[in-house]
This record gives structure tokens, sequence and C-alpha cells, in this order.
């Protein structure tokens, strides 16, 4: 069982770094990029019986700081 | 007075911080970060600056998961006094001890220089020996040091006058210039700037003994 989990910056957290990549991309000549933003993707290998609460209680307490970043999980 | 330091892997301003807290007086015992209780009869747990497990995942995220955090935060809550030093601080942040989150700098490079602080509030046990309004001035040295609360928050900050330390100017973005703040019941402190860097001529500049030594007269006359 695997689950993936998207940490993003929550919508009007300033994001420098995504900032820095559409203004790259836009010197690179790419003009049509209207926003970046960067996150993080972290793939969990999970044993049997593990739940999607458990995974939740993981990104609440660890993976996402979520004063300032919002998570998404996706079990598969 | 017993003042603890704590070690992280990848801590390296922790023998600086022992030095700062040795010279203003205190006993001090350094504390592996799996230890699970610290040292009895201690006033003050200084967390060090440094690189924390590599500042994997955030900075600060996994030493704030660490035992002996666990240990520090129940400290805080019997209302010991803990100072929190750029990485430091962004373990207070990330264990919320303190509000608010440190950031990738605005201007995304690693910034390390003399940095030109105003002393915002003499009225806590770290801030205590200056004088209201105080320039000082502490070296900087940090690639997250982009101070940001919500607007609630920043107004409770100031209303509750609990930021100790703005920037002159702005080196990381912070928002209101914030440097350095303090708990509600005003026993911890988080700062980005460097005072354990100058407690000593042959550093260059002493403005960061007054910090230590605030801190040892307000912990003897307790």
């Amino acid at each position: 069982m695997k689950a993936t989990v998207t940490v993003m910056l929550k919508p009007g957290v300033l994001d420098p770094q995504g900032e820095a990549v559409k203004s790259a991309l836009g010197s690179m000549g790419f003009d049509g990029v209207e926003g970046v933003r960067q996150g993080k993707v972290i793939e969990l290998d999970l044993a049997p019986g593990t739940t999607e609460a458990q995974v939740t209680e993981m990104c609440e307490k660890l993976l996402a700081n979520t004063v300032i970043e919002s998570y998404r999980v996706e079990i598969a | 007075m017993r003042a603890a330091v704590l070690v992280f892997p990848g801590s390296n301003c922790d023998r600086d911080l022992a030095v700062a807290f040795q010279r203003a007086g205190f006993d001090t015992h350094m504390v592996w970060h799996k230890d699970t209780e610290l040292p009895e009869r201690l006033d003050v747990v200084g967390v060090p600056g440094g690189f924390s497990y590599g500042d994997y995942l955030r900075c600060g995220a996994i030493a704030a998961q660490s035992p002996i955090m666990r240990a520090v935060a129940g400290f805080a809550a019997r209302g010991g006094h803990v100072l929190g030093i750029c990485n430091g601080f962004q373990v207070l942040c990330e264990t919320r001890l303190l509000p608010g989150v440190l950031m990738r700098n605005a201007g995304l490079k690693f910034t390390c220089k003399m940095q030109a602080l105003t002393v915002e509030t003499t009225d806590s046990p770290f801030t205590s020996a200056y004088k209201p309004g105080q320039e000082i001035v502490i070296p900087v040295a940090h690639h997250d040091g982009n101070y940001q609360i919500d607007a609630d928050g920043l107004a409770r900050l100031q209303g509750e006058d609990r930021i100790a330390f703005a920037y002159e100017g702005n080196p990381n973005g912070s928002v209101a210039h914030i440097a350095g703040v303090l708990s509600e019941n005003r026993r911890v402190l988080g700062l980005m700037p460097h005072p354990e860097r100058v407690v000593d001529e042959a550093h260059g500049g002493t403005d960061g003994a007054p910090l230590f030594a605030s801190l040892a007269e307000a912990l003897v006359s307790a």
C-alpha cells in the first residue's frame, strides 16, 4: 500500500521559490506562465492495515506545517 | 543558575551558546537530543543554531519531534525559560512554543552579515538590560529567517508587546521586520540573530552580552 502526500503552501502565502521559477521561465522566453507554486511530494510505503486516518495524523504532526501549508493524501 | 544547551545532529552553535551562558554565570550542561529528561533544578534551556537534521523536510521540523523537545515543552509549560537562536527559533516555532513560521528568505539567498536591530521591548527576562529602542548590532546567518504570521497573530504580538527585536532594514522579508518574538508568558524567546556570537570584545562586538546578563539577573532575583 502506498500513500502519496502532496504538500503545498496555502493560497496567499508568498512563495519566493515559485516566484523565482516563474521569473526564470519568463527569461527563457516562456511568456505564458502566469503563476508558479512550488510544493513537495512525499511517497509513503505503508504496511497493510495502516489507515488513512493515520496518514492524516502524520501530515498534521510532521509532514506539513499547517500554519502555512495544506496537504492532500492519495492512497493507492 | 543552571542552563542546558540542546545538541541535535547538525547543531553548530551549541558550544558558542554554552560559553555565552557560562560567561553570564551559568553552570552549563549539554543535553543530547535523544535524552528524554532535562537536568534537575534547571533555570533555562538554550536551543542552539545550526542545521538540525540537515534542515530536511522543513528547518526545525524533525528536531521539534525529538524526545528532548517533549521534555522542553513540559519545562516551558511549567514556567521554565527557553532561548532559541536561529535554528533554535525555527525549532520553537515548529514545536508551537512560539507562534508563526520561518520561511525561505524573500531574496532566496543565505544571508550572513552584521545586522542592526532595535530592541522593541525591555519588558522581558531576556531584554531588561537593554534600553528601550536601543540600536544594537548582532550577526545574522540564515537561509530561512523570513518570519511570517497571519494578521490576527501579528496584531496580538504587537498588542501584547511580544516583539523583542526588529531588524533595521529587512534582510529576509520578515513581516513587520520581526527578528525575535516572546511567548505569552514572556519566558520563551526565539530570535534569528546570534547574540552568542557577540559577547566578547574579541568577537568584534558585545551587543549580545546584555541578553545573557538580563537572563542571569531575572533568574537570580526570581
